[in-house]
């Protein structure tokens, strides 16, 4: 009879996200505070700056574009009971198959050279979560260490072939040369302005449809299919799987693969919406803002999505705050973004002993009456 | 301490002791009085609320209110280290000792005297070879825990609690992993214990050591006390129906087995564990239609690899198993295979491998069904229909609250058992492996489950039961084996076949010398 009592639903969903969010909140406005800044108008600064303007609600949406996919790839390997800390690593290699369609089919029409792209980025991605996958489900070998060193060979592989193969002859910085405009990733404000809308230009662009649509099939994947249960019971429970007649091995590939393929889908959106080429880190981190925007959704494609909005208006509010507030410098920013993912992440659990207190306290006197 | 019994203070009395977690009303206002030098029966259905008010009489966690005394003070008792200072000892279902320890170093863990071990050590051997003269508690001091059969690793828990000085011992369901004859040697040292002015409390479920040890018995429903009554003024009847509040069966009624053909036949069977030790050595028998054979053993002796590797979920070493004359280790029949075959099985370890705690009630009625074709729709999982399956379920097989949407971890223990009951049993299997099938249940439930097996029997089913408690073996079974270290030491009928008998083979005495 010793079960702890549970936070309801909305309190668990909403409640103790924003309590944690507040709480990284106030303590960057210390930080701020004493830089000798003001921390309300810091935080004026960007929440006008993320969601102000066009401008800063296209970029808002386009960094939440990249952070949609990692994280919706760190929740399909979380549900399999794997933690996937490589989605950086499969982001950059997903993205050179992306980058290899757009440099060799660039000028073939769109509707052959987009749909080539998606395949490869996927294919990329699964490819690189391929090697981990098979070394946990085979031999035991823990994916945490095994995903985090292929995110290192995966830095070196593309080092070198940004710089001795990919690079475009005749120049110092590690880039290809621009894709062909065919494997442009059309912008939003084009095609808002195809429809009669008028929207700031902003590298916003269609993979943002492609991010949401990915979180539709990861829900539907997850808890509609036999597969997805099949993932989810041997990931909560790896004797019932056995017991079940489901191979956990199997399942350890599958959500694997489909997370590497997640992943290696966010040069739609960086390369092929934005840069037009691939170059030397693209991915800047997104892979591990994943975990962090896959914790605190709850690993629910929902709460994905509003997460990775959340990170993004911190991304563009953090530059347009750096840009304005010359005491804030760019690592401040990095310290505020890195104090949300801490208390969101990885103290999630601070509040929530105290808050279901608090509720179990409250349910007692309504019962009471 | 006053010398004269009659008028000396309780040794441990609790008043009014209060509990809630959350909406759940654990501990109602508990009275409890426990007489020095004498043993005290708590029983009660599980979630009664027993183990809460044993946790906060040991300091586990903090009643809401009530007051716990010990002989004549009052004590706070806010962590174990305070209810060990008071005199109170506990000895958990689950040990909790140190495998690769001694068992000197595991008595004096936590009371080790100072920064160097020796001179702890030291004292301590004298003081443990004074305590095991005077309470028949022998146990060879330096030999590792995991080199101890159960019975002594219990024997070492005991001593830990009386080197810490207790008066007091708690002893949580201590013989759910015992042998009959080694819960008699417990039950032996609990009356010198007794007789040397300690008291001991003792939690059970299991009506015959209540009748057998205690002095008094208090009997908790739904967080309250129903009753105290002095042992020799009530019988096993009259405490199960104050347990469950109405009147139950004890006594499974079932009619005699007709076995037919031979549905499961076993042959040679061995299953070695990782270390390439024998667990089951080369096993040999057969399961009819119609009939139970019940498995008995200690747990630990080989039941588990037995149903495991006839489920397909244990690769044996060597040998067959014959199912209605199919070989399913030579044809590598897997385990979903071996279901669709018309094999069920209910595993010994509810939740852990029965349930998925995390999921609902519905998602685990198809676990291990999942992907037949009743619950698709093209290439999804039909929801409506594995919830109206699972409302029917829950409807044929009294499983309460019938809502298949609540977390399975919200269900009492009986009711999480019924549902994996009706899972396996829903698809008319031929042949089911049952493992421990009412452990971890209530009484009202037991009956319910004890009556659907026998109706199975009847339906012409092959059952093969595995359970540690005798009395469902001798309940169920038509025909019982006994296990030990991994061979069958004996077959009997259950018309020859006494607790005594089958206690002995269980230790591993050979039965063909007793038969």
């Amino acid at each position: 009879m010793s079960a702890p009592t549970k936070l309801p639903r909305w309190a668990e969903l909403a409640l103790l996200p924003l309590l944690n969010l507040g709480f990284a909140l106030l303590l960057s406005g210390v930080i701020v505070r004493l830089l000798g800044e003001s921390p309300w108008a810091a935080l004026k600064l960007m929440v006008a700056g993320s969601v102000g303007t066009q401008e800063g609600i296209g970029y808002t949406l386009y960094y939440a574009t990249n952070f949609i996919f990692t994280g919706l790839a760190v929740a399909v390997a979380y549900h399999a009971g794997l933690f996937n800390i490589g989605a950086e690593g499969q982001a950059y290699v997903g993205g050179l198959g992306v980058g290899l369609v757009a440099l060799w089919l660039g000028d073939a029409p769109r509707f052959v050279v987009l749909p080539l792209a998606i395949l490869a980025g996927a294919g990329f991605g699964a490819a690189w979560a391929f090697l981990p996958a098979w070394l946990q489900a085979k031999r035991g070998s823990h994916i945490v260490i095994t995903t985090i060193m292929f995110n290192f060979i995966a830095s070196a592989l593309m080092t070198y072939l940004l710089v001795n193969v990919l690079i475009k002859p005749g120049q110092q910085s590690p880039e290809t040369r621009e894709f062909g405009a065919h494997a442009f990733m059309p912008a939003a404000h084009d095609l808002l302005a195809r429809a009669g809308l008028t929207f700031a230009a902003t590298p916003l662009n269609f993979a943002f449809v492609l991010a949401l649509a990915a979180a539709v099939l990861v829900w539907i994947f997850v808890w509609h299919t036999r597969w997805g249960y099949a993932l989810r019971v041997a990931g909560e429970n790896a004797a019932a799987a056995v017991y079940a007649g489901i191979a956990p091995p199997r399942s350890i590939m599958g959500s694997m693969l489909l997370s590497g393929a997640l992943a290696g889908s966010l040069g739609l959106n960086e390369l092929l919406g934005s840069q037009h080429r691939i170059l030397i880190d693209f991915t800047g981190g997104a892979g591990f803002v994943g975990i962090a925007v896959s914790l605190m959704g709850r690993n629910h494609p929902v709460g994905i999505i509003f997460s990775s909005v959340l990170f993004g208006a911190l991304y563009q509010g953090g530059s347009q705050l750096s840009f304005d507030m010359p005491k804030i410098n760019r690592d401040m920013v990095v310290v505020i973004q890195g104090l949300v993912i801490l208390f969101c992440g990885a103290m999630e659990n601070v509040f929530r002993a105290p808050l279901t207190a608090v509720f179990a306290r409250f349910g007692r006197s309504k019962t009471g009456l | 301490m006053a010398d004269d019994p009659k008028n000396a203070p309780p040794a441990l009395e609790l008043r009014g002791i209060d509990k809630r977690f959350g909406a759940v009303h654990a501990n109602r206002a508990i009275h409890l009085s426990i007489a020095r030098g004498s043993v005290h029966g708590l029983i009660g259905e599980n979630g009664a609320g027993k183990s809460t008010l044993m946790n906060s009489v040991y300091g586990f966690h903090r009643a809401d209110a009530g007051e716990v005394w010990v002989a004549g003070r009052q004590v706070d008792i806010r962590t174990p280290q305070d209810a060990i200072a008071a005199g109170i000892g506990m000895v958990h279902q689950h040990f909790m000792l140190v495998e690769n320890f001694t068992v000197l170093e595991n008595v004096v863990l936590g009371v080790e005297g100072g920064p160097l071990l020796a001179g702890g050590l030291a004292h301590a051997r004298g003081a443990l070879e004074q305590l095991a003269r005077n309470y028949g508690l022998e146990v060879p001091l330096d030999a590792l825990i995991s080199d101890l059969p159960v019975g002594l690793q219990q024997r070492v828990e005991i001593l830990k609690a009386l080197y810490r000085r207790a008066e007091i011992l708690i002893l949580d369901e201590p013989t759910a992993v015992l042998t009959p004859q080694e819960a008699e040697a417990l039950f032996a040292m609990l009356r010198r214990l007794r007789a040397e002015g300690k008291s001991v409390i003792l939690v059970t479920h299991k009506l015959r050591e209540i009748m057998a040890i205690t002095d008094r018995v208090t009997v908790m429903r739904q967080g309250a006390v129903v009753g105290e009554v002095a042992t020799v003024m009530t019988s096993p009847r009259e405490l199960a129906e104050k347990m469950v509040g109405r009147a139950v069966l004890l006594r499974v009624e079932k009619a005699p087995a007709h076995p037919g053909e031979t549905l499961l036949s076993v042959r040679e069977l061995e299953v070695r564990d990782r270390l390439g030790v024998a667990r089951l050595k080369r096993v040999s028998f057969d399961v009819h239609a119609g009939e139970i054979v019940g498995i008995a053993g200690v747990s630990g002796n080989g039941q588990s690899e037995l149903l495991e590797a006839i489920a397909g979920i244990a690769q044996p070493t060597h040998g067959s198993i014959l199912l209605q004359g199919r070989d399913l280790v030579a044809g590598h029949v897997d385990a979903r295979e071996r279901r669709r075959l018309g094999l069920a099985h209910v595993p010994e370890d509810r939740l852990r491998m029965g349930v998925v705690t995390s999921f609902s009630a519905a998602d685990n009625a198809i676990l291990g069904y999942h992907d037949r074709a009743a619950y698709q729709r093209g290439p999804l999982l039909n929801h409506a229909t594995i919830r109206r399956e699972c409302e029917k379920k829950m409807a044929n097989h009294d499983i309460r609250p019938p809502v298949p949407a609540l977390r399975i971890t919200a269900f009492s223990g009986g009711n999480q058992q019924k549902l994996v009951l009706a899972r396996e049993i829903d698809c008319d299997p031929r042949v089911l492996l049952i493992g421990q099938p009412t452990r971890g249940v209530d009484i009202g439930a037991i009956e319910f489950i004890h009556k659907r097996l026998v109706a199975l029997r009847d339906a012409g089913k092959a059952l093969l039961l595995v359970s540690v408690e005798l009395d469902e073996i001798l309940g169920l079974a038509d025909r019982i084996l006994v296990l030990n270290g991994g061979e069958i030491v004996g077959e009997v009928a259950r018309a020859d076949a006494t607790e005594e008998k089958l206690g002995l083979m269980m230790a591993g005495v050979k039965g063909e010398g007793h038969a």
